[in-house]
């Protein structure tokens, strides 16, 4: 068995709270020094730190990784998966414990780090690529590419701050996907950047991943989390709760950890059109208990709930829904009336309708659209086009077939049986 | 340690196999050929107590960065300006003849029998460079709280950075003091050859002070208003406007503590031909030393809690 890339022992770090500590002024630091050694009298016997001044970020995390392995790091806000990154790459250092790192490392806690906005994007290229640790000649061999990656060549001798903002955070991401680094500590980078380019980068990675490079991936994403690792681990309040196969980490920190999912309610900037009739107040997902959740499984039975408000009497409205892939295609379509159901007449007041369906899209993220018509083809009294976003994991259950998805191309999987091959005729040629 | 040292690994890193994908067993460039070599780095990560040395030798490994950082601040320097590089030949310039009537004409300040505004330019010329150097690289730590929070390197490439932009704008208003000499028509004698020690002694000086104060500037940003207030009180107890010989004879000593009068008053020796006044020129190189010395035990002690508190 070879050597862990990755060996990391007790590992903890404290960081001092209250503004009192940081930043202090010099004077402070006076007043402080003097009263050192009366503080230290009266302390005497006591530890030196007081605890309620300090939190531990991290608190004896312990684990290995084998070379080549790709692991994910959950948790939720606050529990150290950042500190964690910082202090494996070596940005701030650990308080007790150690960590062995055997390769060339690279970090990547941000899109675009030391990009300089009066700088052009080709001059950004070479300053991010350096403080990336990338070399000179490494950056010149893979200028074109980089650049051909992040889409944005016509403006590469533009400066940066003319740049929008996702044409930055595509230049960003193009540069630090072409880092060659044995183990590449990865946080949180794709919550930037539009749908597109999250998957474009997505894909990236994987390939990343498949080139045997030992990558630890700390994400919120948990779609992308299963899709890239093998492994995760669970953190939280800086200590390390439960590692494993990604399944079961997943699983985990779902059941125990995220208990409600987005609310779903319509701000009012995300109605697109309608004459306001009847308008939709919340969209969102749940799962037997009536709870709002934000993920679904594979085949998982689940119910959308639309929750509507009719401000002037409406006669034969359709409430619909739509399904539409993160780049916005549409996958699907239902309106109410679809399933024999009647049109819709009502007072003013407050509604709620549901529509249950067993899940058929593969792991992924999904937007809702909601809206309402009048009548066939009438008039739309609301259109909500993002209504809600939501995740699809590869989790299912009872661990049927349909876990080799990846294999699989496509958006939504069949419910439906093949019949085993059987001979239709005796010859060879029909 | 806190350095990627390249101690010896066993290479039976060769990837296992097993370890991959199903569907990563296509074909794979595990390791691409020159990364290969460098498979035997090895980091330890573990806390570090009290005080370290400088390891220049990882300094040198990130020359390029050194090199690309300090690009971006000559770069940027100037940018979205109308006369750009143009403002390198203007300040020192203006200062120069802003001093040459205040103390010159109006003060009828002792030049040392030499022309004042030669005589001021002389000393004008690594006087500024030392004063640029001071406030920018003490801000220059501070200033990148961006990239040490989100990225390792070797913290001192920062301050050095800074010192390494000043550096332009110095050659740049050598030429100045070259049309100087021209138009009074001084002679260069042999002397001139001090010109290449001394300015390593300044850039060793503008170091010493810069780190320390990048680092002090860290912790307590009250140096953020101390510097230029600083600055210019240090141009007045330096010979700059002055010549040496006005200070009394038996306070000279004192005069040397600073070691940018030792360093400005060669200047003038090295360019005028004047006799170098070597007794005041060790000191100046003593503690000249003494404070890089400092500067660098004390940026190194703190860095590591730089990415926490910047």
């Amino acid at each position: 068995m070879s050597k862990p890339a990755i060996k990391v022992e007790n590992l903890s770090k404290r960081y001092r709270i209250g503004a009192r500590e940081n930043n202090k002024t010099f004077r402070e630091a006076f007043v402080d020094l003097a009263a050192a050694p009366l503080r230290r009298i009266r302390s005497f016997g006591r530890s030196s730190h007081r605890e309620e001044d300090s939190i531990w970020a991290l608190k004896d995390v312990s684990f290995e990784v084998e070379p080549g392995a790709v692991v994910g790091i959950i948790g939720r806000n606050g529990a150290g998966k950042t500190t964690l990154l910082k202090v494996l790459s070596q940005i701030t250092e650990p308080t007790e414990g150690r960590a062995v790192l055997r390769g060339r490392v690279a970090s990547l806690l941000e899109v675009g780090t030391g990009f300089h906005s009066e700088l052009t994007g080709r001059e950004n290229i070479f300053l991010s690529g350096a403080l990336l640790g990338m070399s000179k000649k490494e950056i010149e061999k893979k200028f074109d590419e980089i650049v051909d990656f992040s889409g944005v060549e016509k403006f590469i001798d533009t400066p940066v701050k003319r740049y929008s903002s996702g044409m930055r955070v595509r230049l960003g991401f193009a540069v630090a996907a072409h880092l060659e680094p044995e183990i590449l500590l990865i946080d949180e980078v794709l919550a930037v950047g539009d749908a597109a380019f999250q998957k474009k980068c997505l894909g990236k990675m994987g390939d990343v991943a498949r080139e045997g490079r030992t990558v630890l991936f700390v994400s919120h994403n948990m779609s992308a989390v299963e899709g890239l690792c093998r492994s995760a681990l669970l953190l939280e309040l800086g200590r390390k709760v439960f590692s494993g196969s990604v399944k079961d980490v997943v699983y985990f920190y779902l059941h125990h950890f995220v208990s409600e999912g987005s609310s779903g309610k319509i701000a009012p900037d995300m109605h697109k059109s309608g004459t306001g009739e009847l308008v939709i107040d919340k969209v969102f997902l749940t799962k037997g208990t009536g709870e709002p959740v934000s993920q679904v499984r594979m085949n998982e039975p689940f119910t959308v709930k639309i929750i509507f408000s009719v401000n002037e009497p409406v006669k034969e409205a359709r409430i619909g829904l739509g399904f539409n892939t993160i780049e916005g295609k549409r996958i699907a379509t239902s309106h109410h009336t679809d399933t024999g159901l009647e049109t819709f007449n009502g007072d003013i007041g407050s509604y709620e309708i549901t529509f249950d369906l067993i899940n058929p899209l593969l792991p992924g993220t999904y937007i809702i659209s909601a809206g309402a018509h009048r009548a066939l083809g009438g008039s739309t009294t609301d259109l909500v086009p993002e209504a809600l976003r939501f995740d699809v994991l590869d989790l299912s259950s009872e661990g049927n077939g349909y876990a080799h998805h990846k294999y699989n191309p496509g958006l939504i999987h069949f419910d439906g049986g093949w019949q085993a091959a059987r001979k239709i005729k005796e010859e060879k040629r029909i | 340690m806190h350095e990627a040292s390249t101690n010896k690994v066993a290479v039976a890193e060769d990837m296992n196999p097993a370890l991959f994908d199903v569907e990563a067993a296509t074909p794979l460039s595990c390791f691409p050929d020159k990364s290969r070599r460098e498979a035997e780095r090895l980091v330890v990560i573990k806390p570090h107590k009290g005080w370290m040395g400088v390891n220049w030798r990882e300094i040198r490994n990130y020359r390029e960065l050194l090199y690309f950082l300090t690009w971006r601040e000559v770069k940027i320097r100037y940018k979205q300006t109308v006369l750009g590089f143009l403002w390198a030949f203007i300040q020192p310039f203006l200062k120069m003849v802003v001093f040459s009537i205040v103390f010159g004409r109006l003060a009828r300040m002792d030049s040392e029998g030499f022309p004042y505004p030669i005589f001021v330019y002389a000393g004008l010329l690594p006087w500024q460079f030392f004063a640029e150097c001071l406030s920018r690289s003490s801000q220059s730590v501070v200033g990148s709280a961006n990239l040490i929070t989100k990225v390792y390197f070797p913290r001192l490439i920062i301050p050095l950075s800074s010192v390494g932009a000043c550096l332009i704008d110095f050659a740049i208003s050598f030429s100045i003091l070259v049309a100087l000499m021209l138009y009074y028509g001084i002679m260069p004698t042999p002397a001139v050859l001090m010109v290449l020690p001394l300015t390593l002694l300044t850039i060793f000086t503008a170091l010493g002070v810069g780190i320390l104060l990048s680092a002090l500037n860290v912790s307590y940003r009250d140096f953020r208003y101390v510097i230029p207030f600083m600055v210019q009180i240090w141009m007045f107890a330096t010979p700059v406007i002055y010549p040496v010989r006005i200070v009394p004879q038996n306070w000279q000593w004192l005069l040397s503590l600073n070691p940018m009068s030792g360093i400005v008053d060669a200047y003038r020796s090295c360019f005028l031909g004047k006799p170098f006044a070597w007794r005041n020129l060790t000191i100046s190189l003593a503690v000249a030393f003494s404070v890089l010395l400092c500067g660098l035990i004390y940026f190194r002690r703190f860095e590591r809690e730089f990415a926490d508190i910047v």
